[in-house]
């Protein structure tokens, strides 16, 4: 057993071969700092995006402009550089830097003398329009919170997104159509499926859609921990995270 | 891929935290608590068609020492068969490497929580009984609890009561357990080849380990006197669960590692707080308070015994009653016999009287 690469327990850990991304994007390498902000810009902008609408009151325009400069302000600058986890969780490091960007670039006006339109990356800000006009925030809602609230959103919906792929990848996608039947189901809108029903659909007997869909909701419980992994700095924010997201502990067994 | 919605996004972290009993029988219905050391659950027992609860380590190590604990925790209850013990069903590792084990799911309450809705002092005299009952047979077979308190007896559906969280239990070695005892004292198979059974033990509790609850563990539990622990540890933290079923509060932390001398504060005798408490019922509460365990009554069933003669208004062994509360005591325990007997005698005269009228 490798105790390296593994967390969880004795047969089945869940192996976790990501690396912090938040690591890598100090380190001297070109290419490992942009795949690091590449995997921190997709799973922070639409929750970033969604901050500035609901903190800022920033119009769907400004807010998709100070979206795209704020990220290509850190990594031009490189802000993650400066991030101590003895002072913060990242989550908190990106909120305060997005906050700080936001209100300079409000103070100085700087939106048109940056130009405008010269976007770094492609961002899908209609699905990001669209999620806040389903799920937008409550009047319990801090700032803060809602911020956690989408990151925790986008975090789940990137680990569907890997799961998705992993499965393809490895031939076998049934797994997470069962998954996604059965456990993506919008309850609201959709009929509610049984193992019977999902048994004959895939012509599998029901032991085998049991099996599938543990091993799916395995698989994604692994998936969302490594997604985790990369996005935190620190054993101990990942302990924390993982904690707080998953009530779960994780052993006490090096993980990078 | 469509968005997620909130309910969606609380589902998903159900099925990612939910442990994964593929490989058992059971099926989760729902999380009913969360403690340090793991999590309830309520679960369907498909086979039996019965609703169950397990409890599930949250550290995915069944071989470090919280989850060969937890093990032993599961083994103990097991074999402790008492109306009082919740009774243990299962025990295994899951897949993600987490231990389990499945027990009766008790539905009632919490002993503060009944105390904080109801009960006359009587009553919860009797509740408290009923968890001495309990921990004496744990006692009678080598087992102290070692975190006893309010939130460890659970008051069910049907008013019976049940000693819960045995998950810092603790097996005496048969040497010390008390000689009165005629039951046969508990032994778990050893875990390694030629360890017996007290040396595993003093691997889980060695000298200087705090294992209970501040105000509720005894004075030399909160020293972390691990050798000195026995049946009258568990004592004091059943007069600390008197105390609060008198007085409606806590009592103090007492002077240990866990109570720095600056943060220590005496606590305040029943009657001080409350002057309604019988002299005799702070008494029993202050003699299995008793900082010195030699001082305390020797076994849960002693304490049993002066809560039974205290709820029938017969003398205890904690107080001596002077003739003028004897007789206090004897008139109150009488009233209703008292008081027939002079309606009876009032009868009588008024009948003498009108017949020579």
């Amino acid at each position: 057993m490798d105790r390296d690469t593994d967390i969880g327990g004795l047969q089945h850990r869940f192996p976790v071969t990501s690396h912090s991304a938040i690591v890598a994007a100090r380190s001297d390498d070109q290419q490992v700092r942009q795949r690091a902000f590449s995997a921190i810009v997709a799973s922070y902008w639409k929750p970033a995006y969604k901050y500035i609408r609901f903190k800022w009151q920033a119009s769907n325009e400004d807010a998709k402009d100070l979206t795209q400069g704020f990220f290509a302000a850190a990594i031009e600058k490189n802000y993650f550089a400066g991030y101590d986890s003895a002072k913060a969780s990242f989550q908190t490091f990106l909120r305060t830097c997005l906050d700080r960007f936001v209100a300079n670039q409000k103070k100085a006006e700087q939106r048109k003398k940056r130009g405008g339109g010269a976007d770094l990356f492609s961002l899908d800000f209609s699905s990001a329009e669209d999620e806040l006009a389903l799920y937008g925030p409550t009047s319990a809602d801090s700032p803060a919170d809602y911020f956690r609230k989408e990151w925790v959103r986008s975090l789940f919906t990137l680990a569907i997104g890997t799961l998705s792929q992993q499965y393809d990848d490895s031939g076998r996608s049934v797994y997470f159509k069962l998954f996604e039947l059965y456990d993506l189901r919008d309850d609201e809108m959709e009929p509610k499926v049984s193992y019977a029903s999902l048994a004959n659909q895939f012509g599998l007997d029901t032991t085998s859609v049991t099996n599938y869909l543990a091993a799916a909701r395995r698989d994604f419980r692994k998936v969302v921990l490594e997604k985790l992994h990369e996005l935190t700095a620190t054993e101990e924010e990942f302990r924390t995270e993982a904690r707080a997201l998953l009530g779960v502990e994780i052993s006490e067994i090096p993980l990078r | 891929m469509r968005s997620l919605s909130d309910k969606k996004i609380e589902q998903l972290r159900s099925i990612a935290a939910n442990p994964d009993f593929s490989s058992t029988k059971y099926r989760i219905v729902k999380e009913l608590a969360r403690g340090g050391m793991g999590t309830v659950y309520l679960a369907e027992d498909p086979e039996l068609s019965r609703q169950i609860a397990i409890k599930v380590l949250s550290t995915p190590e069944a071989n470090s020492e919280i989850g060969r604990r937890m093990v032993r925790e599961a083994q103990i209850i097991a074999r402790l068969e008492h109306s009082g013990i919740v009774p243990v069903h299962d025990v295994g590792v899951l897949p993600d490497g987490r231990v389990f084990y499945a027990m009766r799911l008790v539905r009632g309450e919490r002993l503060d929580e009944y105390a904080a809705r109801a009960g006359s002092v009587k009553d919860r005299l009797r509740k408290f009984q009923a968890a001495c009952d309990a921990v004496a047979f744990a006692h009678a077979h080598g087992v102290i609890h070692r975190d006893l308190k309010p939130q460890n007896i659970m008051i069910g559906s049907f008013g019976e009561v049940l000693v819960l969280d045995w998950g810092v239990a603790k097996i005496l070695p048969p040497h010390r357990v008390s000689e009165a005892s005629e039951a046969e004292t508990l032994m778990l198979p050893a875990r390694k080849q030629g360890a017996n059974d007290s040396q595993s033990i003093s691997e889980d509790t060695t000298h200087g380990t705090i294992m209970g609850t501040p105000g509720y563990m005894s004075p030399e539990q909160a020293r972390g006197e691990v050798e000195q622990l026995n049946q009258c540890s568990d004592v004091y933290s059943l007069g600390a669960i008197l105390y609060f079923l008198l007085t409606n509060e806590s009592p103090k932390p007492t002077k240990g590692h866990a109570t720095p001398d600056r943060q220590f504060e005496p606590t305040p005798r029943p009657r001080e707080l409350n002057a309604k408490i019988s002299k005799a019922a702070e008494a029993i509460c202050m003699k299995a308070m008793a900082p010195s365990n030699l001082d305390r009554y020797t076994s849960a069933a002693e304490l049993s015994t002066d809560i039974a003669r205290l709820v029938d208004a017969e003398p205890v062994s904690a107080y001596r009653e002077n003739a003028f509360e004897k007789t206090g005591r004897w008139l109150g325990k009488n009233r209703y016999l008292i008081l027939l007997v002079l309606a009876y005698l009032l009868m009588r005269f008024f009948f003498i009287f009108s017949a020579r009228g």
